[in-house]
């Protein structure tokens, strides 16, 4: 028996004729063309997220990002009239132009120029040579020539994002579209304690995103995380969402909580009634926040969490008690991803509220290592082969949306890129 | 020498939890039994308000070292209630071989 309303076609998969209700084919994760060609259709193609402006606060802040899948390493940097990407690679021969001890590791700090390790030449923060070494005898170099070539960035509501497609003119805006203008006005910026993680998965990237993308699994995977007399009426009970949305390669799941603070202190661990904080972060909200349209959308009193999916590997989760987190899943193989997740917190007027969000931390990372390693488990058993077609069930629709758009894509980079192939998950 | 503030002398043998990172509190609880994380809950999670009534006197910013100290004990403490209060193991059940390393955290 339906506990929230559905919309009137009788499934929020079926209200959206584009997706199938047929099973579905997971050789978009196993195989490895098909992984060469999404390198290129998605993320040589899409507004990737890199992090936020609080990372940069002052002139001369950098980080850099490696992303493998499109075979590149940024420096994202704040210069005097704004915050700027480049390709990480010195114009002289090539070297990676900022790194320290390990080249593949990735780095932050604050720098009034850039210099390369192997010949000096010098680029100053907005990316333009400043120093070439002996100079002289190079053949009428002219310096204004040989700036860091530059990458596509752009900013929404503090959230830097980089497109690595040259020709590409659609604005970040315009990708991320109305779900995202939905969450303008968020105090994202107020939220400076940060909790970040990161971990080297044995799974495609979209099975992580699978996996966060439903709460199907949750009384079940998750069912010793609660007291017991909790976990048995949460599994009888299953779970179905309060509302689901897609729009355009985007979506979101909006669902309920009702742990922050529980309606009975014995569903919780004791730690969690003492601290009066969980899964679902600190019980009592750090301040008044107005929600914007797109968090909550059924209004709904039970409402807990809201987790948005832009694709294609940037998940924001926010949380009715006042914080939010972020998920990335950076491919580095058909079979391999960086996950990192981050969880934003108002600062902590003092040490209760402090140990209110390492309990909040702490409990996520249970939660994210028993779905890190069902990941690989899930992995190796679809690269078997033995079974190849999987029912999806209406509270996956996000999955099924998620692995049709990241197809989409493909096929379309199929049909426009000469010589381009499809691969076995497209046929 | 103590490392605590003189009111939480009765926790002083469980010192060596005060561990300054997530991944070296992680690190400990992998490496210690259930006994060993037991006695140090059932130490430390009765005095939860007696510490944070005491440390809520302070800016964070402006703890002292041992106060500090007795606020890394409290993060250990939340490091180590699932196993006691619900794996009863020192390992996520089904977690096999996964790890997900902390590579930020607020600087108190």
């Amino acid at each position: 028996m339906a506990h929230f309303p559905k919309p009137a076609e009788g499934s929020w998969t079926q209200h959206y004729p584009d997706l199938s209700t047929a099973d579905a084919s997971y050789e978009d994760s196993i195989s490895p063309e098909h992984y060469e060609l999404e390198r290129k259709a998605i993320f040589g193609k899409t507004w990737l997220n890199v992090g936020r402006v609080e990372q940069l606060p002052k002139v001369g802040s950098y980080f850099t990002k490696e992303i493998d899948a499109a075979r590149s390493s940024v420096i994202i940097v704040r210069a005097a009239d704004g915050i700027k990407a480049f390709h990480n690679v010195c114009r002289h021969r090539g070297n990676k132009l900022v790194w320290q001890d390990f080249p593949r590791e990735e780095v932050s700090g604050t720098a009034r120029q850039f210099t390369c390790k192997y010949h000096a030449w010098r680029y100053d923060l907005g990316g333009a040579c400043t120093f070439v070494q002996q100079e002289s005898e190079f053949f009428d170099l002219d310096k204004a020539k040989y700036s860091l070539a530059d990458v596509r960035l752009e900013i929404w509501q503090g959230f830097i994002f980089i497109n690595f497609d040259k020709e590409g003119t659609e604005s970040l805006v315009e990708y991320l579209g109305p779900l995202a203008a939905g969450l303008e006005g968020y105090p994202w910026g107020e939220m400076t304690s940060v909790f970040k993680y990161k971990s080297d998965i044995g799974a495609n990237w979209k099975l992580f995103i699978d996996a966060f993308a439903e709460f199907y699994h949750a009384p079940v995977l998750h069912n010793r995380q609660a007291v017991a007399e909790e976990s048995r009426k949460l599994q009888q009970y299953g779970y179905e969402a309060l509302y689901y949305q897609i729009e355009g390669p985007h979506s979101m799941v909006s669902s309920w909580g009702g742990m922050s603070p529980p309606k009975d202190p014995n569903m919780v661990k004791p730690i969690e009634r003492e601290l009066r904080t969980g899964l679902f972060g600190p019980w009592d909200k750090p301040f008044d926040i107005e929600l914007p349209p797109s968090l909550n959308p059924a209004r709904h009193k039970a409402w807990g969490v809201d987790s948005f999916v832009f694709f294609p590997n940037f998940m924001i989760l926010v949380w009715e008690p006042g914080w939010y987190l972020t998920y990335h899943y950076w491919p580095t193989a058909v079979n391999r991803h960086t996950f990192e997740a981050a969880l934003y917190f108002a600062p902590p007027k003092n040490a209760t509220e402090r140990l209110r969000q390492e309990l909040a931390a702490a409990t996520f990372k249970e939660y994210g290592l028993q779905d890190a390693n069902t990941l690989e488990a899930t992995q190796t058993m679809l690269e078997s082969r033995a079974v190849s077609e999987f029912p999806l069930n209406d509270q996956e629709i996000l999955l099924r949306h998620l692995h049709q758009t990241a197809r989409a894509f493909c096929a379309e980079y199929v049909k426009t890129t000469p010589g381009a192939k499809p691969s076995p998950a497209l046929v | 020498m103590a490392k605590l503030p003189a009111d939480f002398a009765d926790l002083e043998p469980f010192t060596d939890w005060c561990l300054d990172t997530e991944d070296a509190r992680f690190a400990k609880r992998y490496a210690s039994n259930m006994d060993e994380m037991q006695a140090f809950y059932d130490a430390v999670f009765p005095r939860i308000q007696d510490a944070l009534t005491y440390l809520d006197k302070f800016e964070l910013e402006e703890l002292s070292e041992d106060a500090f100290n007795l606020l890394l004990l409290y993060y250990s403490l939340c490091t180590i209630s699932f196993p006691v209060e619900a794996w009863r193991q020192p390992r996520v059940p089904d977690a096999g071989a996964a790890h997900i390393s902390n590579v930020l955290a607020p600087a108190v």
